[in-house]
């Protein structure tokens, strides 16, 4: 052998691995296809390939621009100006306080009123987000957990009042408190109370409002977590297996309500690993629904998905290179069969994005729609070697956690144990490690560093809106029928108490008053609060 | 001379937000590089991380925002210390927080401010650096 071998012998590391640390070989070849049903044609089970026949030829994905921040009029003039830039459907971004259940008079919402999304706490606010908007012509994103039921009667009350049915409303809501727990971390009760509310507003959309999707099981927020990629399929369907098994002890038929479950997944910076991630995904939660749930209805089988590029990835150093991640992220997102898509802007390691900024990410959606060329046949990476052998291999491991999960005892079991939660925090820091010693690359953070960068210009929130936004909820307040009010509350009480589905009380109470604040302090005193277990 | 004592840090999470990877990673790599650390868990309001603060006597006091409330929590709790004759524990930080904020935070009595990107070691070595145990 020689001393000097010749460059194409030697490789450049002794160990090639995606970002999630998985090893990856010098190459793939036929001997790495798994069999050929494992594989499939778009539009037929396991749909790996993709849920649809004719992918994007049909119907392009939904552009849906995550925006919110300030008052529900700033958010709104957003909105209108996404839609006149070609966005296809809204996505809402609510504030921390409406997040975790707070007025934006609470003392806890000091300092946070409209900083990172907008704040909603009555049903004039949530009018008002939605002013001169159809609600019977968009489909609406909404991403709020704990406060979600609330919200949702609030979007049903808002269309009510514009004259829209129900049955007419298209959208999602987030609505995953198991994600919560075990990644972003915004709850109010513990798992079982939280679960039940979900199995209510499960219960009622597959009634009143069959074009609503009244959960989206969520693996964005576990991967920003630090999880790898296989962590992110298996707790994303340890959390859908933990939903679809309290809707059936609920009675529901599960080829009837599994359509109505939608899942949204992270895209991070490795190509190939996320475009086989998405693919593994389809397959495995296609196989759960028909082995484990007894599925038959193919609409009940396939995991439709939105996305979102990794808001982890990107650095506050050299912003520009941001639109560079995103672009690969988001390219990654449409090989792997993404059925709805948001862009991150490059600006959003350093506070809300500008409207400048959120124009270039949307017009990489579009650059990618149009000009590459890749939506002109469905799933064109099918079939290669090496995104076979890793969808087969996510797969199979995700499959593995999931059944560590069930000798726990299931999802809320494990995450009682803090299992998902360890294994994530475990991961983040392993990655963060790799990343001071210089085996992983954040370009512009620890390689190619440069020194001074000239500022850019990030979007600034009105440090007196908080006020201004208080002063609102406290004469909403003062302005509504108090008697009535409180008899809502109470109805939403009982409700609570006796298990009765949640949301028809929760529509009566946002219409007669109710902020959700007070409906959040109701939950807070019926169901308890759930304390963090503070794992290092 | 004795050796000196081990440094107690408090890393902890203040606000509404659950955004914790990174106080977690920051509290692992201090106790990894031999100080002892007590991390909060999160949702916690400036008086109780003040109140942990005191009862645990720390040192230093990390606090991980990324919420965008940096300009009420960080002189929140660094008020609610001084009323508490706990003025001297050293308050540093780390979130996504803009220079010209760093700067007015600085003057305000916050130590460091580290922004995304900063190494774990780096925040070690700034803490060996410039954070002594507290007198008795």
């Amino acid at each position: 052998m020689s001393a000097h071998p010749k460059p194409t012998d030697a490789p450049r590391t002794p160990r090639f691995s995606t970002i999630s640390d998985m090893e990856i070989a010098p190459l793939y070849g036929a001997e790495d296809l798994p069999p050929r049903d494992a594989i499939g044609r778009p539009g037929e089970f396991p749909y790996t390939r993709g849920p649809y026949p004719t992918m994007y030829r049909g119907r392009p994905w939904t552009m849906r621009q995550f925006a919110g921040f300030g008052t529900a009029r700033d958010t709104n003039a957003r909105f209108k100006f996404l839609l006149s830039q070609g966005q296809t459907g809204l996505s809402t971004a609510f504030d921390m306080p409406t997040l975790m259940g707070y007025d934006a008079d609470h003392p806890r919402a000091l300092g946070e009123v409209g900083r990172e999304g907008t704040a909603v706490s009555t049903l004039d606010d949530m009018t008002e987000l939605f002013a001169g908007i159809d609600l019977g012509a968009v489909t609406t994103s909404m991403t709020v957990n704990c406060s979600a039921s609330v919200i949702l009667a609030m979007y049903f009350a808002v269309a009510e009042r514009q004259g829209v049915p129900m049955t007419a409303l298209g959208g999602t809501i987030q609505n995953d408190m198991l994600k919560e727990f075990i990644a972003q971390k915004e709850w109010i009760s513990p798992p079982e109370p939280s679960v039940r509310i979900i199995v209510d507003m499960i219960e009622f959309c597959t009634r009143e409002a069959p074009r609503f999707h009244p959960v989206s099981i969520s693996g964005y927020h576990i991967r920003e977590a630090g999880s790898t990629a296989v962590q992110e399929v298996a707790f994303t369907l340890a959390d859908g297996i933990g939903y679809v098994e309290a809707a059936v002890a609920r009675g529901l038929n599960v080829d009837q309500f599994g359509p109505r479950l939608s899942f949204f997944f992270n895209l991070h910076n490795d190509f190939l690993e996320e475009v086989a991630k998405l693919r593994a995904a389809r397959r495995l939660w296609a196989r759960i629904m028909r082995d484990r749930f007894g599925a038959t209805n193919p609409r009940a089988l396939i995991l439709r998905t939105h996305a979102q590029t990794a808001g982890c990835s990107l650095t506050a150093q050299q912003p520009l290179n941001n639109v560079v991640r995103v672009a690969i992220q988001a390219l990654a997102g449409v090989l792997g069969g993404v059925q709805s898509l948001h862009t991150n802007s490059m600006d959003e390691t350093l506070a809300l994005p500008s409207e400048q900024a959120v124009m270039v990410a949307l017009r990489t959606q579009q650059i990618i729609a149009e000009e590459s060329g890749v939506t002109n046949t469905a799933d064109p990476l099918g079939g290669s070697y090496a995104v076979e052998a890793l969808t087969s291999r996510i797969e199979a491991e995700a499959d593995e956690y999931i059944r560590q999960i069930d000798a726990m005892g299931g999802i809320v079991r494990a995450i009682e144990l803090g299992f998902p939660q360890k294994e994530i925090a475990e991961a983040a820091y392993h990655f963060q490690r790799q990343l001071d010693r210089g085996e992983k690359v954040m370009v512009g953070v620890n390689k190619y560093q440069m020194g001074d960068e000239p500022p850019i210009d990030i979007l600034r929130i009105d440090p007196e809106l908080e006020e201004r936004q208080a002063a609102c909820v406290r004469a909403f307040k003062a302005a509504r029928d108090e008697a009535c009010a409180h008899a809502r509350l109470d109805a939403v009480r009982s409700a609570c108490r006796d298990g009765a589905n949640l949301m028809p009380p929760l529509i009566a109470a946002v219409k007669d008053g109710v902020t959700l604040g007070e409906i959040c302090d109701v939950y807070r005193e019926e169901f308890g609060v759930y304390r963090d277990p503070a794992w290092l | 001379m004795p050796p000196a004592r081990t440094l107690r840090i408090l890393v902890a999470k203040p606000g509404l937000d659950g955004h914790d990877r990174g106080a977690k990673i920051i509290a692992r790599a201090l106790r990894d590089a031999g100080f002892e650390v007590i991390y909060t868990g999160l949702h916690q309001t400036p008086e109780m991380i003040a109140e942990t603060a005191i009862q645990e006597d720390v040192d230093a006091i990390g606090l991980s925002i990324l919420s965008g409330a940096h300009n009420t929590l960080f002189p929140a709790v660094l008020r609610l210390l001084r009323e508490k004759g706990a003025g001297d524990v050293a308050i540093f930080g780390g979130g996504i927080v803009p220079p010209e904020d760093i700067a007015r935070l600085k003057a305000e009595g916050v130590r460091e401010i580290f922004t995304p990107g900063a190494s774990t070691d780096d925040i070690v070595g700034w803490i060996r650096a410039n954070i002594a145990p507290r007198g008795d």
